[in-house]
């Protein structure tokens, strides 16, 4: 023992912390062992109730994740011996789930053999991380479900933190992790780490995940600025978790190089009255350079693993390197917009959503005048299912207002921003769009 | 939040001892825990103080300084970037480090400011300033 601290305030700190660095690869361990979700997050749950009780008394464990896999399989030998019982009474019934049981005893005896002989200093236990996070975003649950069951498993998030966090009642959050849970198991959702093309897609339902997240964090447009702020941090840590899982993975790395270029910009979106700040018009000495250098690093891995697969670079690079343009440039107006539109031409050729296509038009017209970026809005509004789709999107006319006030078209520019304003519900993006109605008029 | 985590240097690594195979091995097995673990943000290693400078401020006097120097347990021999939840999860993963150096040493964790904690110091005034010099700078790219 490490650390004979009677401090049990400053113990039960310890243990929650313990909880956040190693309950993901517990219950991922536990997952592959088991096959089982839920009673893979029952068994890391026990073993903590476990913890709280010893470690205040007896101290930290030098090897906590090893420790705690230690007590998760003493739990699992405690079930199986109540399912002996069980299995006596009802001999039809019970036998078939106790050798299921016993199976998975027999293999988590050996994994917690292999870690505890491990050093001291090592990997306390196996890393099933990616194994499990191809489960909990698994295409058979509901997005939002893939969203609260990853949290919770892999970023060690509590329930109530993912509800603040989403802005949903605590209740509906439990509820949507209990039925993914039972849906994984229904289904008997297999914990595997396939090869190939089946692993690019499954673990593109990762990334789609981690993004979610992320956007939900960098949008203006719920929770407190704390709470947002964790959320992009936490997507971002996972997004690292899967870079150095899946390696090989170009997306991922692109995925990762998009985070943080876009959060490197955080700090510079809401000026000292807490009002927004648009990208052209930010103080980039306020810019996170750490950050950047990262995402930059990030990207240019993307692309050598997607020049080295001989493919072109997915939708996460390709976005990456558009915000790698910006970052590059030293003040706005250096900015090459030319690159950036030739980007979102790649970009809405894998990604051909009215959404991409109308950030392409406002790259071109940087690149090549407002009058063609007006075209290109315009065509997208001809076709009437993107026309549909963007009637809702209040950048639809910010943007055609935007390129009216350059091509010196006022009225109508005024009546465009007026119209953004009445469709954005975030009161500071209404004052910045009221603000240019004003400039129009 | 942000921490950097400092390991002060040694007489050994003020001597330009390099660690053994067995700790540099140790070592990077640590710091790809910390990669995976998705915290890790940068980190390097320094070299000793002997190839250093310092420059002292006096009023408005300048005097350079060669190393090395003396009080070697408040030098600097490396450090990490790290993202963290709080720092209870910093001491855990510091707690977790093999002893960087070949003898006792100390790491020390320090929480990075955020824009917010400057407080009136950066006034309104001084962020005039930032703006003004930024638009000069700007004028002059066009």
């Amino acid at each position: 023992m490490a650390d004979q601290s009677t401090d049990t305030n400053a113990v039960r700190r310890t243990i929650e912390t313990v909880w956040r660095i190693e309950s993901g690869r517990l219950i991922a361990g536990l997952a592959r062992l088991t096959g089982d979700v839920a009673t893979a997050e029952d068994l890391a749950q026990d073993a903590m109730v476990v913890a709280l009780r010893e470690w205040p008394a007896n101290g930290i464990p030098d090897n906590p994740g090893a420790w705690l896999m230690t007590a998760a399989r003493r739990r699992a030998i405690d079930q199986r011996r109540r399912r002996e019982v069980l299995d006596r009474t009802h001999a039809r019934l019970g036998r078939e789930a106790d050798e299921r049981t016993a199976d998975a005893v027999d293999a988590m005896d050996a994994a917690v053999d292999s870690a505890l002989a491990a050093k001291r200093d090592g990997p306390s236990v196996q890393d099933e991380r990616l194994g499990l996070m191809l489960m909990t975003c698994h295409p058979l649950l509901p997005r939002e479900a893939r969203v609260a069951l990853t949290l919770r498993l892999l970023g060690g998030l509590s329930t109530d933190e993912i509800a603040r966090a989403f802005l949903v009642p605590e209740a509906t959050v439990a509820q949507r992790i209990v039925r993914a849970k039972r849906t994984l198991r229904a289904a008997q959702v297999p914990f595997e780490v396939p090869r190939g093309a089946a692993m690019v897609e499954r673990l593109d339902m990762v990334l789609e995940v981690l993004y979610l997240v992320f956007n939900e964090g960098y949008a203006a447009t719920a929770g407190s600025e704390w709470t947002r702020a964790e959320l992009c941090q936490e997507a971002m840590r996972l997004a690292r978790v899967v870079c150095a899982l899946a390696p090989q993975s170009s997306e991922a790395h692109g995925l990762c190089a998009l985070m943080e270029l876009q959060a490197s910009r955080l700090r510079a979106r809401v000026d000292r009255n807490g009002a927004v700040v648009l990208l052209l018009d930010q103080d980039r000495a306020r810019w996170d350079w750490l950050l950047i250098g990262r995402g930059q690093a990030a990207l240019q891995q993307a692309e050598r693993l997607a020049r080295a697969a001989d493919e072109p670079l997915g939708p996460y690079a390709l976005q990456a390197a558009i915000a790698a343009c910006h970052a590059r440039a030293r003040v706005a107006s250096d900015t090459d917009w030319g690159r950036i539109a030739a980007l979102y031409d790649a970009l809405y050729e894998t990604m051909p959503s009215p959404v991409v296509g109308l950030n392409r038009a406002v790259a071109a017209g940087m690149a090549y005048g407002p009058a063609l970026g007006l075209a290109m809005v315009d065509a997208l509004l001809a076709d009437a299912q993107d026309a549909a789709m963007l009637q809702q999107y209040h950048l639809l006319p910010s943007v055609r207002g935007d390129l009216l006030y350059k091509l010196g078209r006022l009225d109508e520019a005024r009546a465009e921003f007026l119209r953004a304003a009445s469709m954005t519900r975030n009161t500071r993006e209404r004052d910045l769009l009221l603000q240019r109605a004003g400039q129009g008029a | 939040m942000r921490v950097m985590v400092i390991v002060k240097a040694t007489a050994e690594s003020e001597a330009g001892i390099m660690p053994s195979t067995e700790l540099l091995e140790a070592m990077t097995t640590y710091n790809e825990e910390l990669v995976k673990a998705g915290i890790m943000l940068a980190g390097e290693g320094l070299t000793p103080s002997v190839k250093g400078k310092r420059v002292r401020f006096s009023g408005t006097s300048r005097t350079v300084v060669d190393g090395p120097f003396a009080e070697t347990k408040e030098l600097i021999a490396g450090y990490w970037m790290w993202q963290v939840k709080n720092m209870d999860e910093a001491v855990e993963w510091v707690r977790r480090c093999p002893n960087p150096m070949l003898s006792d040493s100390e790491i020390e964790i320090r929480p990075v400011f955020e824009a917010e904690d400057f407080g009136d110091a950066l006034t309104p005034e001084l962020r005039e300033r930032e703006d003004w010099m930024r638009r000069q700078t700007e004028a002059g790219q066009q």
